[in-house]
């Protein structure tokens, strides 16, 4: 489903990924952890084309996407949902999801609508709200749920528990464990590591710029290395 | 107030209300453009010029082929001509000025819209002369009387063209999906992108709608002082600049409140100064009122009446 070959992305002179291989197949749900800076955002957004890659070769769906713009990754099955949410926040929460299906002709956009309604009850009752006016949890379940109305082939999630409590973190987490049951391919990064390995089937950790370990993520959830690093042990 | 106290209200009033459609619809493509590009296209005004000036020629060679056809129907079908002028010019601009310049310091495409302000004052003056051309009264400026005021037809289309195209322009932006698209491109390009907006496209056709109606305002004006151009663009521009402002740029809402406003601040400054000041100051410094608008509005407020965020990025 997606396969990234050699990515170097620099800002100016700077390099933050320096590299990297990384391969995630139809129907699994992988994970990307690593500490703050390890350029962890800069891959997902590498991926999505929102910054312009150095060198390497991004394939989505055994297709090279070189050349294409962020909107026309989209037509290929492509979401992220960008850390920071990126909630539209003078839109209403009914935009901000009907945005998600911008790239759609087909008659089910309605269908879906209620489809997230449903799995999201909270946005249904906010749904002429702007959002800019829901709550931290509330904003990334409308982030989620609207790039699910781009009925993706790959999710790319860059950090869904930031900034939120405990109890809305597992309701984040139970809902994307949810939509890889439902056959959506998923990229995850994190900061959780706990959580995430405990979620994902196979895991990649970056350091700065490189990834320096790549498993079975419950495997790397008992290494020695990552629990050190990334468990506070 | 006694029954003449009250005509010379009402007929500022008027007078202002007229005004104010026009800035109304050149302020609504300044910050139509500031909302998706946090950029004043000073270009703006001389679209507005050239909308004019076309349109007149327009109409001069529609009388020349077909000479008995009725004034309000030359002056339509010529205005429908230079509409898609203009609309090309404002694709032309951005795509030319200020696209290249995207990504660069906010001063170079504030130095290359006045440039491009400069350049296009030129070019009309090389194809239309420096002379003033005198619009003919394609609609009527017959005046007749609404409760002791006068008014003409020409004003009466002026204002119900507007507010039929900022209706109309309302509808677009807030109740369709291109209109969302608008507004989403405008409070995050790249999450825009990442919903599939091809935000080119989106900043392209901000610029054509803006030109549209800089192009039927040009009309507007040059009808009702029944006189076009090429230095025309430049003071409407900065007026309508002005009411923009004064609405809160960025705010569709706030360019219609702010050009009525502005019609109205000046209409009536205009029409009281001499009463005001002793008759040392007559109603020829009705200019004044707009740029002493504008800057109270900077300093006092410069987000505007109904603006938000003016301060993250002017
Ligand atoms: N827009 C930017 N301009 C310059 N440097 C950046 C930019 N974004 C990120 N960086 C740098 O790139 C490195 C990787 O950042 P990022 O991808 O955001 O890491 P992570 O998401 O893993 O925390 C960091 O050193 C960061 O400071
Ligand atoms: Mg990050």
């Amino acid at each position: 489903m997606l396969e990234v070959r050699g990515l170097e992305v620099h800002y100016g002179g700077i390099a933050a990924v320096k590299g990297i291989d990384l391969q995630v197949s139809k129907g699994e749900l992988v994970c990307l952890i690593g500490a703050n800076g390890a350029g962890k955002t800069t891959t997902l957004k590498a991926i999505a084309a929102l910054v312009p890659r150095s060198r390497g070769d991004i394939r989505l769906g055994g297709d090279s996407t070189a050349g294409l713009a962020s909107f026309e990754l989209v037509r290929r099955g492509l979401a992220l949902v960008p850390e920071g949410r990126g909630v539209f926040g003078r839109l209403t929460v009914r935009e901000n999801l009907e945005m998600g299906a911008y790239h759609r002709s087909d008659g089910e956009v309605g269908q879906d609508l209620e489809k997230v309604f449903a799995l999201m009850p909270r946005l249904h009752e906010r749904r002429n709200q702007t959002g800019g006016t829901l709550s931290g949890g509330e904003q990334q379940m409308l982030a989620i749920g609207r790039s699910l109305m781009s009925r993706p082939k790959l999710l790319l999630l860059d950090e869904p528990s930031m900034g939120l409590a405990p109890l809305m973190v597992q309701k984040v987490f139970e809902t994307i464990q949810a939509i890889a049951r439902g056959g959506v391919t998923i990229l995850l990064v994190e900061q959780n590591a706990k959580l995430a390995l405990e979620l994902a089937g196979r895991a990649y950790v970056m350091e700065s710029g490189c990834i320096t370990l790549a498993g079975d993520a419950g495997a790397l959830l008992t290494d020695q290395r990552v629990r050190e690093a990334y468990l506070g042990e | 107030m006694s029954a003449v106290d009250f005509e010379i209200l009402l007929q500022q009033i008027l007078n202002g209300l007229v005004l104010g459609s026009v800035y109304a619809l050149v302020a609504l493509g300044y910050t139509m453009v500031y909302g998706v590009l946090g950029l004043i296209n000073f270009a703006h005004g001389e679209v507005v010029m050239i909308g004019a000036l076309s349109t007149l020629s327009a109409a001069r060679l529609l009388q020349s082929v077909l000479p008995g056809l009725p004034g309000p129907i030359v002056l339509l079908l010529s205005t429908l001509a230079a509409i898609p002028v203009c609309m090309a010019l404002g694709y032309t601009i951005e795509r030319v000025a200020y696209r290249p310049l995207r990504f660069a310091p906010r001063l170079a495409p504030l130095i290359t819209a006045i440039g491009v302000s400069i350049l296009l004052q030129n070019i009309a003056m090389v194809v239309w002369g420096r002379s003033y051309h005198s619009f003919p009264a394609y609609v009527s400026t017959e005046p007749f009387q609404v409760f002791g005021a006068t008014m003409t037809p020409v004003q009466v289309v002026i204002i119900v063209v507007a507010m039929a195209i900022m209706a109309g322009l309302m509808f677009l932006v807030h109740r369709t999906k291109l209109g969302r698209a608008m507004r989403a491109t405008a409070e995050n390009q790249s999450v825009a992108g990442l919903m599939g907006v091809n935000i080119n496209a989106i900043i392209s056709i901000t610029f054509v709608i803006g030109s549209a109606l800089a192009a039927v305002a040009g009309v507007m004006v040059a009808a009702n002082y029944s006189i076009a151009h090429y230095y025309m663009g430049f003071v409407l521009g900065l007026k309508a600049f002005t009411a923009a402002v004064l609405g809160g740029i960025g705010n569709l809402g706030g360019a219609v409140a702010g050009g009525l406003l502005l019609g109205l601040i000046e209409s009536l400054g205009a029409g009281y100064i001499g009463d005001l000041t002793g008759g040392f100051m007559g109603s020829n410094y009705q200019d004044v009122f707009a740029f002493f608008v504008l800057i109270m509005v900077l300093v006092f407020r410069p987000s505007g009446l109904m603006g938000e965020r003016v301060a993250e990025r002017a």
